[in-house]
């Protein structure tokens, strides 16, 4: 019997998947197919939603940009003929057209993310799940579990890169009659979404980190602070704890152990900050998400008042794997001091953007270039932006630059969660800093002054560089207020907004002496340092530029070349956008 | 009147249920007012004042922590709800035309609602859909890889069915 699975991730969702779905299940319905439809969680390859994959005794094909009139034909020949659509396949047995991103791969955190129905605890079961905690439970201590986590070398996924097995064991060391897991699910850094994907496509992973983490410290109750911009995966974690409450896997002396353990979901309610641990946890405790000096580290004094253990998605949804295969096995892969794989989500001017998980220590070429395909429509490369608002830019000049923790950060940047958006020679740096800034001063908390007040000044005087009114000195102030406000901020956020300025300044500063002493864009991306004028040469007076200019800048008869009246456009791009022959040109 | 400021009785009454369960335990005050927003399409100020009662936090703490979160709004919201995601990738990918675009179609700006109650127009920091970028979000669905065109599109549907809808 054949088994027909559809993507359905917020990317597959989004870029038509249930459409998709609701037309398969009709069909085979109104045609009364033996075949057994499912939905899975995000393959990885976004750039081809929507994906669907059709199972035949053992061997598959996968089907790439599906359209629900796509759908019809799919049925007819592969499904009741037995004549696979060829031409629509990326990979089957015989044909794989996406090597290049499918094969650099190493799954371990997303082993079951398009491959199982993540609302079926069955499915997870089936491919080793709850195995790794029935192990534990019945031949470690918790001290041995510490142990083998410690020598996997993981590293904490959400940013900060501290020792998981560390981290374990200060909470396992306190004493106290509760103690508490937290799975930091607040994934905040535009340009990073592995973690909503291992969310909604395999959301049992992470339940059962959780509770190996919890059995390690001697945790019986736990949260997971979700953002509540991520609807579905609330959905499916719902799901899924309810699943594991009637099986009796989370609640009392869970598989006839002495171990106990409840999963709560806390969501979140629109605050980057709440992704830095104080302030999560005060967030849980219904106040304000504003952070507080540590120490007293979270594993002494956490929520509550009680020893707290706090990891992210990604580094929970390890552990499971680590205790199956073996530490060894985990620490064998990597470099020498960043061990495993790391899930980079890969976005931006790239022409395949989605999820790969790859070893550490890949270089940043590799990643770009082999994986993703290079960048889009045949741009040059020109940098790329790791770890969101608090990271910063690596210009392609480093592209050989191996990626694991320590290395990143000797660039000025930060791994983070692993967002990597890919920037062409069509981004202007210095907006990209403008645009990092804008949000972390929205994000600020307002406790600390230089954090508030400071990164607000640094908005302003970006805002004047990219109108074209930078002062001769502001390259120097950016950097004074950029070294206070890190050194003078409690939390992460504070400490790390400048990191977008100060790589910016370190690797592209030309960039800023040209909007500042020359009034000009080498991207050709700040609006008021550009001008647009029409190729007399080029243009054959159709006329669409004419109708879309919004103030009426432009004019021409037809079939004679347009132009552009400098004093009344507003350079909002219309025309150059709209122009079929690219007779526009931005100067 | 927009369909958010009357809610129905049963929500309200789903808003109460939750009141009772979630007064006793710890931390209750951010789902408790997650669950006034769900039942209401807002906050509205006698809310605060009954949680209050309820959970024995101060009303003026309790607007504090309102403030604090952008999820939470004061005011009623139009029918349907608009998020523009300005994260990185969508930066980079052109979401500020895309704005431009959505304020002259809905005749609003970021934070407002138009005159006939049907949109409300937000921005977030990131949908999580980065691979699809530039996105929107709408209500609970989500629109990715837009062009200007393709944004005309969607508002122009969303348009025509509420007119079908008042035509019924």
């Amino acid at each position: 019997m054949k088994t027909v699975k559809v993507g359905l991730g917020t990317c597959g969702i989004s870029a038509g998947g249930e459409l998709v779905y609701n037309k398969l299940r009709d069909e085979i319905a109104a045609r009364n197919l033996d075949v057994v439809l499912k939905e899975t969680g995000c393959m990885g390859m976004c750039y081809e939603e929507v994906l669907v994959e059709i199972e035949d005794n053992g061997g598959s094909a996968l089907y790439s940009k599906v359209t629900v009139d796509r759908v019809g034909r799919i049925i007819n020949d592969h499904l009741v003929n037995d004549k696979p659509v060829t031409e629509w396949i990326v990979k089957s047995k015989d044909i794989d057209k996406e090597k290049a991103f499918l094969h650099n791969q190493n799954r371990i955190v997303l082993r079951n993310c398009g491959v199982i129905d993540p609302t079926s605890i069955d499915e997870y079961i089936a491919r080793d799940g709850y195995n790794a905690i029935q192990t534990v439970l019945k031949n470690n201590t918790p001290i041995e579990v510490i142990d083998l986590i410690i020598k996997s070398g993981l590293r904490g996924r959400g940013g900060g890169g501290f020792s998981t097995g560390m981290k374990w064991k200060f909470a396992h060391q306190e004493k106290a009659d509760q103690k508490y897991i937290i799975c930091n699910a607040d994934e905040g850094d535009p340009g990073a979404f592995m973690d909503r994907s291992v969310l909604e496509g395999d959301p049992h992973s992470v339940l059962e980190g959780m509770m190996i983490a919890a059995y390690a410290i001697g945790s019986s109750e736990a949260y997971i602070y979700c953002r509540a911009e991520y609807p579905l995966a609330i959905r499916r974690l719902k799901n899924a704890i309810a699943q594991c409450e009637s099986r009796g896997f989370l609640g009392k002396n869970i598989f006839g152990s002495q171990f106990s353990f409840m999963i709560r979901i806390k969501e979140g309610a629109g605050a980057f900050v709440c992704g830095e641990e104080t302030a999560l946890m005060a967030s849980i405790e219904g106040k304000r998400g504003v952070p507080r000096l540590r120490p007293p580290f979270p594993a002494n004094k956490g929520l509550w008042g009680k020893p707290t253990n706090i990891n992210n998605v990604e580094t929970f949804a390890n552990v499971p794997w680590i205790i199956n295969n073996g530490w060894d096995k985990y620490a064998a892969l990597g470099t020498e001091k960043s061990k495993g794989t790391k899930v980079f989500a890969l976005a931006g001017k790239i022409s395949r953007s989605g999820l790969a998980e790859v070893p550490m220590g890949m270089t940043i070429n590799e990643i770009v270039f082999d994986l993703g395909g290079g960048i889009k429509n045949g741009k040059k490369f020109k940098a790329v932006q790791m770890g969101g608002p608090s990271g910063g830019c690596i210009p392609a000049s480093m592209g050989d630059l191996k990626i694991d923790y320590d290395e990143i950060v000797r660039t000025g940047a930060i791994m983070g969660s692993g967002g990597l958006i890919v920037l062409d020679e069509t981004t202007c740096m210095v907006d990209l800093a403008k645009f990092f800034l804008n949000f972390t001063q929205n994000e600020s908390c307002g406790k600390c002054t230089f954090c508030r007040i400071g990164t607000k000044r640094m908005l302003e005087i970006l805002e004047r560089i990219t109108e074209g009114k930078g002062k001769e000195t502001d390259i120097d102030l950016l950097l004074d207020l950029a070294n206070k406000i890190r050194n003078s901020s409690l939390c992460g956020l504070g400490q790390t907004a400048p990191n977008p300025v100060l790589t910016t300044i370190k690797y592209f500063r030309e960039e800023y002496e040209a909007h500042i002493h020359d009034k000009k864009c080498p991207a050709h991306s700040c609006p008021a340092l550009i001008t647009y004028s029409v190729d007399q040469e080029i243009c054959k007076g159709c006329g669409l530029c004419i109708k879309e200019c919004p103030v009426n800048a432009i004019t021409g008869s037809k079939k004679a070349a347009h132009a552009i009246n400098i004093s009344l456009c507003i350079k909002c791009g219309k025309c150059f956008e709209v122009c079929n022959l690219d007779a526009v040109i931005k100067n | 009147m927009t369909n958010s400021e009357v809610p129905e009785k049963q929500s309200i009454l789903n808003f109460k249920i939750d009141l009772i369960n979630k007064r006793q335990q710890h931390g209750s005050l951010i789902p408790l007012l997650q669950s006034a927003q769900d039942s209401y399409g807002y906050i509205p100020e006698k809310v605060i004042h009954y949680i209050s009662e309820l959970v024995g936090i101060p009303s003026a703490e309790i607007y504090g922590v309102i403030t604090f979160y952008s999820q939470f709004r004061l005011k009623p919201l139009g029918k349907n709800l608009i998020r523009i995601c300005e994260g990185t990738a969508c930066h980079v990918n052109g979401a500020k035309s895309i704005l431009t675009v959505l304020q002259d179609e809905l005749g609003i700006s970021v934070d407002e609602t138009s005159d006939d109650g049907l949109f409300s127009l937000q921005s977030v920091a990131c949908l999580g859909c980065c691979s699809l970028a530039p996105v929107i979000m709408i209500n609970n669905q989500t629109h990715g890889n837009l062009t200007t065109d393709k944004i005309k599109k969607i508002i122009k549907k969303y348009k025509a069915e509420e007119k079908v809808r008042v035509a019924s």
